[in-house]
């Protein structure tokens, strides 16, 4: 056994320096005012630190409101050194769109600026923070060094609000996890989606209610449909002009709901369900095999226990 | 016997010290596992026993929640198996269940808790006593045995435990095969505060009470545990009966 363990922190330091650790973000223009660091469409590796998600900022007249705030004190601190660049604001806000660890471990870099959330995202982050920040840790590696949980202070209502001098649009929604909170710009028309909304990359599921989530897809595409809408944020994925990303997000859903009921249903037993063969559409999607595989170990004993009664 | 060498057994051989070393050679692992001498001691009892591929156990290669890691054996392409044993070499309790086919195949699949990367085998024994043995390792990230269950944070579960609910399908691609799920904790003892409570005798009954198979079931078998197997042919209702370690009692008709 000693053997193994030293084998593993001689690959384990060869990993860690050969990275530097920068996440090179670079904030892309989605509209006047608007910009979003777009992350990788991969899984967590230490390769890319667990920049595989979006985060966003508006420039309000009276401060910055900044979306979801990474996986690691790094890329935190990296974002707001990026942020910082580009102009010299004050920090009004930091929101968190739900509890998930790639979208909050960054918090800590925002200490000192209000940190808001839905309720239930508050909640989730105080109780299951920690274990996601130590599973990150095994996924990523040192680019998770120092990062500690922050949970947001601040309760939001969903609602028209008027923050550092911009109306921002507060949508509440759930089923990717109890509480999604997507955000619209009602001045540029940017619609900052979370990971109710997945671009080019298979879902994610862990906390996942495919019915609930169905509906707030409804939702968001009903925004998508308003005069002024001019771009939609994915939680992951690039940046869209349209809502072909809430429809390729729900195609997936719809298949994976069904192909699990009708696995139950056929009897098959949870190997042969990960076993299935994905449909044509959907293999060539970043990262579906792997998020198929997950999404059996989350979904399918709800459709089993179904067909079992 | 001597079996040759597999690429993962060479380059574990070669960071051991000699005498590890060739004891491995000896054992001839195909999974290459340090544990495997302390496995064939204390679950096979030193009996004999041959690595066999006739004995199948099928599991993820990476198991994404290593609460509910699902294990299928299906050593039906050996004839006369009496009883089968399965075991995690690495897990902190190493034996997972054992049962005992009689007018099913020896075929089951279950759900298991495992705490890190290991093998999971299966031994099946024939009736001149050999042990076969087959198996196949499963990556993890561990919590699994240590971690308490989703009953153990509600107290609805009491409501319902040792309820069964099932369905057996006799017609289609999946023919013959009966699937029950158990309402149960499985509590592994490993858990501050929470005493070992798991079922430990489920006896599936056909119309006639001639016994498909027999399951004796250990703390590694998962929360709410669900079992396929598969008896060739329905006909008929089928009885599931049996009880936990704390003496509750349940049996159950399963309609055709």
């Amino acid at each position: 056994m000693k053997h193994w363990f030293t084998l593993f922190l001689v690959g384990f330091n060869a990993v860690a320096s050969a990275a530097d650790f920068d996440y090179h973000l670079a904030a892309q223009r989605v509209a006047e005012n608007v910009y979003a660091f777009v992350g990788r469409n991969e899984d967590f590796t230490t390769r890319n630190g667990g920049n595989i998600v979006n985060t966003g900022f508006i420039v309000a007249p009276d401060g910055v409101v900044v979306i979801d705030s990474g996986p690691s004190l790094r890329y935190g601190q990296q974002m707001r050194q990026a942020i910082a660049a580009l102009n010299a604001k004050p920090l009004a806000l930091l929101i968190n769109t739900h509890h998930h660890p790639d979208h909050f471990l960054g918090n800590q870099a925002f200490a000192g600026t209000p940190i808001a959330a839905l309720p239930a995202t508050i909640e989730g982050i105080a109780s299951e923070g920690n274990a996601f920040a130590e599973n990150l840790f095994r996924m990523t590696g040192d680019w998770m060094k120092g990062t500690e949980v922050l949970a947001p202070a601040r309760a939001l209502t969903a609602g028209v609000v008027e923050v550092a001098g911009r109306r921002l649009r507060l949508i509440a929604l759930d089923g990717h996890t109890g509480a999604d909170l997507a955000i619209y710009d009602e001045t540029s028309g940017v619609l900052f989606a979370g990971d109710l909304v997945f671009n080019g990359r298979a879902p994610t599921t862990p906390h996942a209610e495919i019915s609930h989530w169905l509906v707030a897809l409804d939702r968001l595409e009903a925004v998508t449909r308003e005069g002024g809408f001019s771009a939609l944020v994915p939680g992951h994925g690039v940046v869209s002009r349209d809502a072909a990303p809430i429809r390729q997000t729900r195609a997936w859903l719809l298949w994976l709901q069904g192909a699990m009921r009708q696995a139950a249903r056929a009897g098959l037993d949870m190997n042969e369900v990960l076993a299935l063969p994905l449909p044509a559409e959907f293999a060539e999607l970043p990262v579906a095999n792997s998020e198929y595989r997950r999404s059996v170990g989350h979904l399918f004993p709800a459709a089993e226990q179904e067909a079992l009664q | 016997m001597k079996l040759p060498l597999s690429i993962a057994a060479i380059a574990l051989a070669a960071l051991m010290s000699p005498a590890d070393a060739a004891a491995l050679q000896e054992s001839g692992d195909p999974l290459a596992s340090a544990r495997w001498g302390d496995m064939q001691k204390s679950v096979l009892h030193g009996a004999p026993m041959v690595f066999d591929p006739r004995v199948k156990v099928i599991a993820p290669s990476i198991a994404e929640n290593p609460m509910q890691v699902p294990v299928t054996v299906d050593a039906t392409a050996l004839p006369g198996v009496q009883e089968v044993v399965v075991f995690a070499d690495f897990n902190p309790i190493v034996q997972v269940l054992r049962f005992y086919p009689e007018g099913s195949g020896a075929y089951l699949g279950f759900r298991v808790k495992l705490q890190q990367s290991t093998p999971v085998r299966a031994a099946a024994r024939t009736a001149d006593g050999v042990w076969h043995v087959g198996g196949a390792w499963v990556d993890t990230v561990g919590g699994g045995c240590t971690a308490p269950s989703a009953a153990a944070g509600s107290k609805e579960w009491q409501k319902k435990l040792n309820m069964v609910s099932g369905r057996q399908w006799s017609e289609g691609p999946q023919r013959g095969r009966v699937r029950l799920s158990i309402v149960h904790p499985m509590d592994t003892g490993l858990v501050a505060g929470t005493p070992a409570f798991h079922l430990e005798e489920i006896n599936i009954n056909d119309a006639a009470g001639q016994r498909l198979v027999r399951i004796q079931p250990y703390e590694p078998v998962a929360e709410n545990p669900v079992f396929t197997l598969n008896r060739g042919q329905v006909s008929g209702p089928v009885q599931a009966s049996g009880r936990d370690n704390n003496g509750n009692n349940f049996a159950a008709t399963i309609a055709p």
